[in-house]
């Protein structure tokens, strides 16, 4: 039997066999299944081929929805299909689920489990998504490790083309999705002996025709629905036995044998436990080790969960059984008991086992960790007397008291098993050479190999963790290298030593890397205390290398990926120095030879110049150091913010308790002030001199680190020695007024953009503008003084500002700050705009994306409040639905508001005539206006507070509505353009106020960039593999249409000014608006430090007309639409190959990049040309003729 | 009937007319073109080392950035495909104007690495192409650096190429050198079987609005003619090389002017950018109007005729400035 053994994760090993299954598949992005769709995409756009020869035809929808609908028509005429999602998206799947299993249609749908956004969102693994769809007939069908999803992709297609029940094969999100193991890889050859070729001619037999018409999809009656639903109970009697069948044939052409229920541990086990998924390889390890130490304990390991055989399970237990521990991956509140706990018992009982105790209980939601100290508790439990029931494991609940205590410190994993533990900053490639390390390891020698990778929450200046283990036996441990248990712990970034305690993971001898600045003899004097009692107690060899140099030599920047990897291979001695030398240098021609020759030929230089530069260091007897770690935020946080969010920011959140966290998902606002993440290895600083204080680099700031503000000059009284002031400029707040910018040091990225937006240059020396970059480290505590200075000092009253000059709106303080978006991100100067003018009044409607996770990620919240302690009051739903979630608000607001105008007359005599009517006709046009009816409403608080009366006590709880509320429904292209299109426009139809922003970054920017209908003509994106080919919908056009909706397309770089006017009109205009924001992003390929610059190439070159179509002007009758762009001046390509998502189809198919570009020329002309003549027509009372 | 024949680097041209380096071969269509309107060979647009290295390393980066840091997005481009960033596609280029034209293709080359030059050179030959044109520039900005290391690294490179090729080789050279005809002979005895006078350069502007610096290439006019004119007729005779004009060349008249300064060919690209390939034909109708008219029976017969040995006032193409022109006179019996 020929073997081919290769290094994947669970998502290729799936997709691998899907593609070569299937002829069409309907893909959408969802974390993280969304590599499958990617997968086959990439792979059919190069033409690879089926079982049978032919390239499979793959499409993205616009949603999972669509792609569930889009398979169900594909295999209704006879298509093999499939689709890939997980969580939100297998919900959106279910209305089809239930036709495909009703119809019984043969398919399987390959899901990466995911956890379900309830009190919050999250990415991360666990079934619940799987039981949320258990009910709809299909089998389910789960799988515990990469070799197994590969494996069961297709023994689910062998048996769904026998059962004709569809198939959910299903493997946990992210541990088996995304972790890199060992497999043996199935050939065609294999596939071909597998499936049976008349199941699936008799699949197509089925299939629609209309040379053999028939009808599907009845309407059924009261007469007959209820049998009809009964006929297919034959069919899913026999699932089991089919199952099994293809799992015995599996075994006869691999050698791997599994079963629908798979028991390992003591023949003669008292204490069982069930489970499913990764977590079932931790329950075999474990069993397997206590068994061999005499214990009668075992585990089941649940295969097909539905339907569920009672017969095979019964055969797979024990006789010898007392007790059964059942692990459930999710969370049914109000249920008796999670599905598989409920099914356990439902089959004991059935089959007159009722004997048998059994306790079920929770682990592992949303990726948390399950290690064999976790599993082993719960049947530790079982030998208790009475053993807790309904219990969770892997948390400390000292709410409810379910948790079961564990000891952290067993452990099984097997002596002979090397494990190495990496910290990498998330730019610097340490992730991506690991990924190359375990394949070196695994597909280079006898070795077994499994690599697994954590990030942390924020876009940019992340750290990332790799986890990686080999050895000479299989690796059976999906959770994260434990404490105390690492070999080798590397540390590629020395600022992360003052943060982080990493050498928990060392065990004793271990060998410690440390990428440093410092050498050998002066590393010592610059590690925290704790780091050098660690290395001193756990007797660690310490090795130090100056990575940064060797990257700054060979051209490689910050990215000290391949310096890593080579010292990591030399000290570990995994291979013979110059074989690991040459398998490094065969894995970089690999990855970065398609690059070209230039790309190899750097990182081959880092790699020989890497073992001249890496030394042992000696290590002292003594501690010497007075560094100590820090906090990870400063002591005078809110209690909140450092037992809770500072415990998260350290990485700890794993330790807090149940009762430390809200019940409902409500979090407090402005708490990214207390995490000073101090990434900016450079920081603007500001020229008063210079300075013409225009307030653009306030504006375009995407993180709030840039602040100007005018004040009372005597305020400067106390300032600290180096802050820095000027006399104010301003002509409403002079003379008597300073004026400062200011920069947050620690807050900064480093992003730039607020020096490419400043207009001003030296007129001696062109090059130097009114804000420079210059180095963070020694400006970091002078400025952080002053930043500190700055920010005490009083806000202007919003009352005497005229926010409709660019100058003057940035004197309005930011209420979204610090966020955890991309440095140099193009959508959070326009989400910062909204804060800044609408903030304090302002409640938000957030799809999900990037702009709810920069904005909603924990541990903190960029959404600020200001001296008052107002701010915006932010919410994320779904991804689809965000649109009618603001509208909701809208509708409250409206409806409460009347309500109290209702009440109000009722309380005349109490308010007083003069006070009702002021309430009842109060201007809000100005911010004057606004405060005046905060006022009234604090006095009517006041006055009816007094009163016994339950109609008094209702006009309180709504009043506050009587203040104008700006609604703001914000998102991605993603979200408006596609999945949440229908719902946008209905609420565009529906003429309430409400403001809708599209941060329009042209993809699905937080997926990774898929494309989306706003994706332009020509340009390369995941999904659009060879470029897309037809042009990007014009979403302002259709909005245009309803002649009622406020429209403008807006281009901060290209125009601050119409930004400004437009969002300020759009907020005015009292019925729906829509604002579509062009957004530069790390997706487009392109220096985000100069992306204004290209937001005014995009202008000029058509791509991006900028116009404002006002219906209020429609009804003086004037033409609404006003276009604020040029002619087009330059050609679309002088914009468009400034970005690599363009200039990559040039370089991968010249032909097709032209023949693309000279397409998407013309639609920038025709669009134009039609916006003239719209914007030239004639209105009732325009006079242009 | 008039012999409008010449040769170029050993290469027999039916007329002087060759299409010089530029975008005019990018288009395998446009080449046949240019060849159907008479053009007499072509140089193709010039292989960059050093773009290729930034497009490599540019494309490395983008697909790097923001890669493996998020959970998400673990990347934000695809990055599936043999991207042709390589001399391979220029190349697979020459190979297939080679295949599509009967007329001479010349390779062209611009490197940064020693390696990169010769290691590309061979391969633009083995592609096919019948010469190779070097494409020389150098802007020194340092203090330190003499205008004799420039010149000795330049002919050391001229010397390392020639040994890796059989291909007849021409050198385009800039005009900013001190002491050309001693440069030009070094050149020569290096192994330039020809030199190319002169490249033309981006040349920084200054945006007064912006204060930024803007580089273009503004298409050539007739009177860029003269300096290269007055240095192959300078060079013609005194250095063994065959003699490339480009830089001017835009009607009949320029064309007779580079083949009198001792030119074996008059490259041009502005003309044909500008105004088409059918300025070929006219340039040659023209030419041989005129050749008629004065009764000249072959271009050859014309190359050298007013070189600076051939002329009666060779000190003609040393007058530098207005006043030594003032200056001339001769005393009067």
């Amino acid at each position: 039997m020929k073997k081919t053994t290769v290094m994947m994760d669970g998502n290729e090993a799936t997709a691998s066999v899907a593609h070569r299954l299937n002829e069409v598949i309907a893909i959408y992005p969802i974390t993280p299944s969304s590599t499958m769709g990617e997968l086959a995409d990439e792979w059919s756009a190069k033409g690879k081929k089926n079982l049978w020869g032919t390239v499979p035809l793959v499409i993205e929808m616009q949603s999972e929805g669509g792609a569930a609908g889009t398979v169900h028509g594909a295999l209704q005429t006879g298509a093999l299909s499939t689709t890939f999602t997980a969580s939100q998206g297998l919900l959106l799947m279910i209305p089809n689920m239930y036709k495909i299993a009703g119809e019984l249609t043969s398919t399987v749908f390959h899901v990466a489990a995911r956890s379900l956004a309830a009190h919050a969102l999250s990415i991360f693994g666990d079934h619940q998504d799987v039981m949320a769809a258990r009910q709809t007939g299909w089998a389910l069908f789960s799988s515990g490790s990469v070799q197994e999803a590969h494996d069961f992709a297709a023994i689910a297609q062998m048996a769904t083309l026998k059962a004709r029940i569809p198939f959910l094969h299903f493997f946990d999100g992210f541990r088996t999705s995304h972790e890199i193991n060992k497999i043996t890889i199935l050939s065609d050859e294999d596939l071909r002996s597998l499936l049976d070729e008349d199941l699936i001619r008799a699949h197509r037999e089925r299939a629609l025709n209309p040379n053999r018409p028939v009808l599907r999809g009845t309407a059924q009656n009261p007469d007959v629905y209820f049998q009809a639903r009964e006929t297919v109970n034959p069919f899913y009697a026999a699932v089991p036995a089919i199952t099994q069948e293809a799992m015995d044939r599996f075994a006869q052409v691999t050698g791997r044998q599994y079963h629908l229920f798979d028991y390992y541990g003591h023949p003669e086990a008292e204490r069982v436990a069930i489970i499913m998924g990764s977590g079932g390889e931790t329950g075999e390890a474990t069993v397997k080790y206590l068994a061999a130490r005499g214990e009668k304990v075992g585990v089941i390991r649940v295969r097909l969960y539905r339907p569920f055989s009672i017969e095979h399970f019964l055969k797979a237990l024990p006789k010898t059984v007392k007790s059964i521990a059942v692990f459930d991956r999710t969370k049914e509140p109000g249920a008796l008991g999670e599905p598989l706990y409920q099914d356990v018992v439902n089959a004991l009982v059935e089959s007159g086992r009722a004997d048998i105790k059994v306790i079920g209980g929770r682990y592992g939601l949303s990726s948390k960790e399950f290690t064999p100290a976790m599993f082993k508790a719960a049947l530790d439990e079982l030998a208790k007397p009475e053993p807790k029931n309904h219990f969770t494991v892997g948390i400390y609940d000292d709410v409810s008291h379910t948790s079961l205590d564990y000891d952290p410190s067993f452990s099984v994993e097997e002596e002979e098993t090397i494990r190495c533990v990496f910290f990498g900053l998330g730019s610097d490639g340490t992730v991506g050479a690991n990924k190359n390390s375990i394949k070196i390891i695994g597909e280079e020698t006898d070795n077994y190999a499994q690599g697994y990778f954590v990030y942390d929450s924020k876009k940019s200046g992340t750290m990332t963790i790799s986890h990686l283990r080999f050895g000479p036996k299989p690796i059976q441990a999906p959770y994260v290298i434990e404490e105390n248990q690492a070999n080798f712990v590397a540390c590629h970034q020395f600022t992360f030593l003052e943060r982080f305690d990493m050498l928990k993971y060392a065990k004793e001898g271990a060998v410690f890397l440390l990428n440093s600045l410092y050498g050998a003899d002066e590393v010592w004097d610059h590690l925290p205390l704790e780091v050098q009692r660690d290395i001193i107690q756990k007797k660690l060899k310490f090795y130090v290398i100056n990575g940064y140099e060797v990257a700054e030599k060979t051209g490689m920047g910050g990215r000290v990926n391949t310096i890593m990897q080579t010292a990591f291979f030399a000290i570990s001695g995994i291979l013979p120095r110059e074989a690991a030398i040459a398998e490094i240098k065969h894995a970089i021609e690999k990855t970065y030879g398609k690059r070209g020759e230039a790309v190899v030929r750097k990182n081959f230089e880092a790699v020989d110049r890497t073992l001249e530069h890496l030394r042992e260091v000696k290590v002292p007897a003594e501690v010497t150091s007075k560094i100590t770690r820090r906090p990870p935020v400063p002591a005078d946080a809110p209690e909140f913010v450092r037992n809770v969010l500072g415990e998260m920011i350290g990485f700890n959140g794993d330790r807090i308790p149940v009762s430390a966290l809200p019940v409902d998902g409500t979090f407090p606002t402005a708490t990214t002030q207390w995490e000073k993440r101090n990434i900016a290895l450079e920081i603007p600083v500001w020229e008063p001199d210079l300075c013409i204080q225009c307030g653009k680099c306030v504006m375009v700031c995407p993180h709030a680190v840039i602040r100007h503000k005018v004040y009372d000059e005597k305020l400067l009284a106390g300032a600290p020695e180096t802050f820095k002031h000027t006399a104010s400029k301003f002509k409403e707040f002079s003379p008597g007024y300073a004026y400062t910018v200011q920069v947050s040091p620690e807050d900064c990225t480093g992003c730039t953009l607020c020096v490419e937006a400043c207009p001003v240059k030296d007129k001696s020396q062109a090059g130097r503008k009114a804000i420079n970059m210059a180095p963070q480290p020694p400006l970091r505590e002078q400025e952080a003084k002053n930043w500190e200075f700055f920010m005490s000092i009083p806000d202007l009253d919003r009352k005497l500002i005229n926010p409709s000059t660019i100058k003057n709106s940035q004197l309005l303080r930011p209420l979204f700050e610090f966020s955890g978006a991309c440095a140099g991100c193009g959508e959070t100067p326009y989400v910062k705009l909204v804060s800044q003018l609408f903030g304090d009044r302002a409640v938000i409607a957030n799809a999900t994306g990037c702009s709810s996770i920069y904005g909603g990620n924990l541990p903190t919240t960029p959404w600020a409040v200001d001296s008052k302690g107002r701010g915006p009051a932010w919410s994320n739903s779904l991804f689809e639905d965000n649109a009618e979630f603001g509208l909701g608000m809208r509708l409250t607001i409206d409806k409460q508001a009347e309500y109290a105008r209702e009440l109000l007359p009722l309380f005349e005599k109490e308010l007083g005539k003069d006070l009702v009517d002021a309430i009842l006709n109060a201007d809000q046009s100005s911010e004057t206006g606004i405060e005046a009816q905060r006022e009234r409403i604090a006095q009517l608080r006041e006055k009816l507070g007094r009163l016994d009366d339950p109609r008094a006590k209702d006009l309180i709880s709504v009043a506050d509505n009587l203040v104008k509320k700006s609604v703001w429904i914000i998102g991605g292209d993603g979200w408006a353009y596609d999945i949440g299109y229908g719902g946008l426009d209905h609420v565009l139809a529906s003429g309430r106020n409400v403001n809708i922003l599209v941060l329009d970054t042209e993809v699905y920017s937080n997926t990774g960039g898929q494309a989306s209908k706003a994706t332009p003509r020509a340009a390369v994106a995941k999904f659009a593999m060879s470029g897309k080919s037809l042009p990007k919908k014009d979403l302002g056009l259709i909005a245009m249409s309803y002649g009622y909706v406020y429209v403008a397309r807006v281009a901060m770089g290209a125009n601050d000014q119409q930004t400004l006017r437009a969002f300020l009109e759009a907020e005015s205009y009292e019925g729906p608006s829509l604002i579509i924001a062009y957004s530069h992003c790390i997706a487009h390929g392109y220096d985000m430090a100069k992306g204004l610059e290209q937001q005014k190439l995009a202008v000029q070159s058509g791509h991006w007309p900028m116009y404002r179509y006002d219906p209020r002007l429609a009804v003086q009758g004037h033409n609404p639409l006003v276009i604020e762009s040029k002619e087009p001046s330059i050609p679309l390509a002088q914009y468009a190959y400034n970005e690599t998502r363009y200039k990559m189809l040039a370089q991968l198919d010249e032909a097709r990049a032209e023949e693309l570009m000279q397409k998407a020329q013309q639609d920038a002309k025709s669009r134009w040309a039609l916006y003239q003549q719209m914007a030239s027509m004639h209105y009732n009372g325009d006079k242009k003729e | 009937m008039t012999d409008l024949s010449t040769t170029y680097l050993g290469l027999p041209l039916k007329n002087p007319l060759v299409a010089s380096a530029s975008p005019l071969s990018k288009k395998i269509e446009r080449a046949k073109r240019l060849e159907e309107a008479g053009i007499a060979a072509i140089v193709m647009y010039s292989l960059f080392e050093e773009q290729i290295i930034h497009e490599s390393l540019e494309l490395d980066h983008y697909l790097n950035r923001g890669s493996e840091s998020f959970a998400e997005a673990l990347s934000y481009l695809p990055d599936g495909g043999l991207y042709g960033i390589s001399p391979e596609k220029y190349l697979n280029h020459l190979a297939g104007l080679k295949k599509a034209l009967s007329i001479p293709v010349i390779g062209s080359l611009n490197g940064v690495s020693k390696g990169g030059w010769t290691n590309y050179a061979r391969k633009i030959e083995e592609a096919g192409a019948d010469a190779l044109e070097l494409n020389l520039y150098f802007i020194p900005t340092e203090l330190d650096m003499t205008s004799s290391d420039i010149e000795n690294m330049q002919v050391e490179l001229v010397a390392e190429v020639k040994s890796a090729i059989k291909i007849p080789l021409a050198v385009k050279i800039s005009p900013f050198v001190t002491a050309l005809p001693n440069f030009a002979k070094r050149l020569v005895e290096a192994g330039a079987n020809g030199l190319v006078l002169f490249n033309r350069f981006y040349q920084p502007d200054f945006d007064l609005d912006e204060l930024e610096i803007r580089h273009s290439l503004d298409l050539s006019t007739s009177a860029e003619l003269r300096l290269p004119l007055r240095w192959i007729s300078i060079l013609y005779g005194k250095v063994n090389a065959d003699f490339a004009l480009t830089s001017g060349v835009h009607t009949h008249e320029d064309v007779l002017k580079a083949m009198m300064a001792g030119a074996k060919v008059a490259m041009m690209a502005s003309n044909l950018l500008h105004n088409g390939e059918q300025v070929v034909g006219l340039m040659l109708n023209d030419l041989e109007a005129w050749m008629k008219e004065r009764e000249y029976e072959s271009i050859r017969q014309m190359q050298g005729s007013m070189s600076q040995k051939s002329v009666k006032e060779p000190a003609a193409f040393e007058r530098a400035n207005y006043m030594k022109v003032l200056g001339s006179f001769r005393d009067l019996p």
